[in-house]
């Protein structure tokens, strides 16, 4: 990691990350707040000796991804909002032939064209996501510019390493923040030394093809396969922090943007002798369960603070903590939620004012 | 150390200012985070950006209760005057805004930031002048060095000028208690 920082927004850290990560291959297609993505790499993609392709849509971009990708180049694209709606049949096609790839959704806020602000309410499509057909997407959730670098970075280990399409959810908040990033080293990637890439067709070349891996491998290996590989995804990469949980009263759960005013607000509220803790996932597929193992008796309730109408994490939530303690909302929809929010919303939740979630 | 909203409408340079700011303060050392409002605004619509400063980590990016604002035109005076904490600073662009009368519990300081940078021929530079002002006003850094993290910051961009430091010695120096 680079001893200089530099001050940067969360889209042209992941940019920046993603080039260092040695990716050499980009294609997308302009949406906020997720585009100066595209404008850092349409920059400097090329004096990385890469590519850099503004495709005719978003469904286009990821078809040259899949090209690219199966070729064993590092890729990533990147949208939001519907864009990142376009390219589900793109991910079933990539998870199908055990393509990795890195895709990039800056939520925005609302159904349909919604706002282009920030939201948290693509968390179903990025969890529960990625087309028809069964896979599971790694999803990471960056905090904070630095997260944005570190995440994008690992992202493409992680993806080769279970040759599984990797997701970073951040949101129109931390992609468009500016904060210092101490950036990690160059890499250059070798994108010939895989044993399942497409190589071209000389005489004693690998036949390797580039579709569903269960054609070749039949079904019941590539049942196993799957399993297996979820499997140990979810076993190896759950990631989260703790923050005072250790003898808190309620627990508050949230990522990304709403993460950060959770740390704030459990701070503040600690000021005034209510004893918060908060637990923010970092993946939030494997969503992280083990996070909720050492959470102490103490505990009377878990918050979740999600900018969505519904509680689309409060699922995981339940499953985490195996419905043992009731579930409260602190949902703000398209606003950012506020520490004085969240403080409030709390003091009635202790005080018996608020009943648990029954409807996420 | 500082919860910071600087606002106004699009072309003062309210974005530029923040990103000044942070530039400096990082540079000395302290933790930055910059948040803008954006939306589906036009030229002259309302801009405005969230500084926080900190020795600290920092928690929130968007501080809902303020330490120091710089209002750049009325509208948004009247936004956030109510946000102030007890005892924090405003910093008015008296160009563009005036009242009868201020605030009790906060230290409103006024400069005529827009008239004073377009009579030195930098109209550009309004932001700069309210820059001034605020380092007199709130001692958040010093002044000096400020001044030189400013000329770093316009050298670093390639298009540096006397007249910014000029704008920015202005704001300091003619900043009025109101």
């Amino acid at each position: 990691m680079s001893a200089e920082y530099v001050l940067m927004k969360g889209n042209e850290a992941i940019a920046e990350a993603a080039l260092r990560a040695g990716c050499r291959f980009y294609a997308g297609y302009p949406i906020t707040p997720q585009s100066e993505i595209l404008e850092y790499m349409s920059v400097n993609m090329e004096k990385r000796g890469g590519v850099f392709i503004q495709g005719e849509n978003e469904i286009a971009s990821m078809s040259m991804l899949f090209g690219a990708a199966a070729c064993g180049a590092r890729c990533m694209s990147s949208s939001s909002g519907p864009g990142f709606d376009l390219k589900q049949e793109e991910i079933s096609y990539l998870s199908a032939a055990g393509i990795p790839a890195v895709i990039v959704n800056a939520m925005r806020y609302g159904l349909g064209d919604g706002e282009i602000t920030a939201g948290q309410d693509s968390y179903w499509v990025s969890t529960r996501g990625g087309g028809h057909g069964d896979k599971r997407i790694l999803v990471l959730a960056p905090a904070s510019v630095q997260e944005c670098a570190d995440l994008t970075y690992e992202a493409f280990d992680l993806a080769e390493k279970y040759r599984n399409v990797v997701e970073i959810l951040s949101d129109g908040a931390i992609c468009q923040m500016i904060e210092k990033c101490y950036l990690p080293e160059p890499h250059e990637h070798d994108m010939d030394k895989f044993d399942w890439t497409l190589t071209g067709k000389p005489r004693d070349a690998r036949k390797n093809k580039a579709y569903n891996l269960s054609y070749y491998m039949g079904y019941e290996a590539y049942d196993k396969y799957m399993r297996e590989k979820i499997e140990a995804m979810f076993e190896n990469e759950q990631r989260w922090e703790s923050f005072m949980v250790e003898d808190a009263e309620l627990v508050l759960v949230a990522y990304g943007i709403s993460s950060r005013v959770c740390r704030s607000a459990v701070r503040q509220a600690r000021k005034e002798g209510m004893k918060l803790g908060l637990i923010r996932p970092i993946t939030v597929w494997p969503y992280p369960r083990k996070a909720f193992k050492d959470v102490p008796e103490s505990v009377k309730g878990y918050v979740t603070v999600e900018m969505s109408i519904t509680s689309q994490m409060g699922e995981d939530i339940l499953l985490a903590t195996e419905f043992k303690k009731p579930l409260y909302g602190c949902l703000t929809s398209k606003e950012l939620p506020t520490v004085e929010g969240i403080i409030d919303r709390c003091r009635d939740i202790l005080a018996g004012k608020i009943k648990p979630m029954e409807v996420l | 150390m500082a919860d910071i909203i600087m606002a106004g409408f699009g072309g003062q340079g309210v974005l530029t200012a923040g990103k000044i700011l942070i530039d400096i303060a990082a540079r000395e050392g302290k933790n930055v985070s910059w948040t803008s409002s954006y939306g589906a605004e036009m030229r002259g619509g309302t801009a405005s950006c969230s500084v926080v400063i900190s020795d600290e980590e920092i928690g929130s990016p968007y501080p809902t209760k303020l330490d120091i604002l710089l209002a750049f035109n009325e509208p948004s005076y009247d936004k956030f005057i109510g946000d102030m904490r007890d005892g924090g600073t405003v910093i008015v662009n008296t160009s563009l805004i005036s009242r009868d009368s201020w605030p009790e519990n906060v230290n409103v300081y006024g400069v005529d930031a827009t008239d004073r940078a377009n009579a030195v021929g930098n109209g550009r530079a309004a932001n700069i002048v309210m820059l001034g002002a605020m380092a007199q006003a709130t001692g958040i850094l010093d002044v000096d060095t400020f001044s030189a993290g400013l000329n770093a910051y316009f050298d670093h961009k390639g298009r540096n000028t006397p007249k910014n430091e000029e704008c920015y010695r202005i704001g300091a120096n003619e900043l009025k208690k109101l």
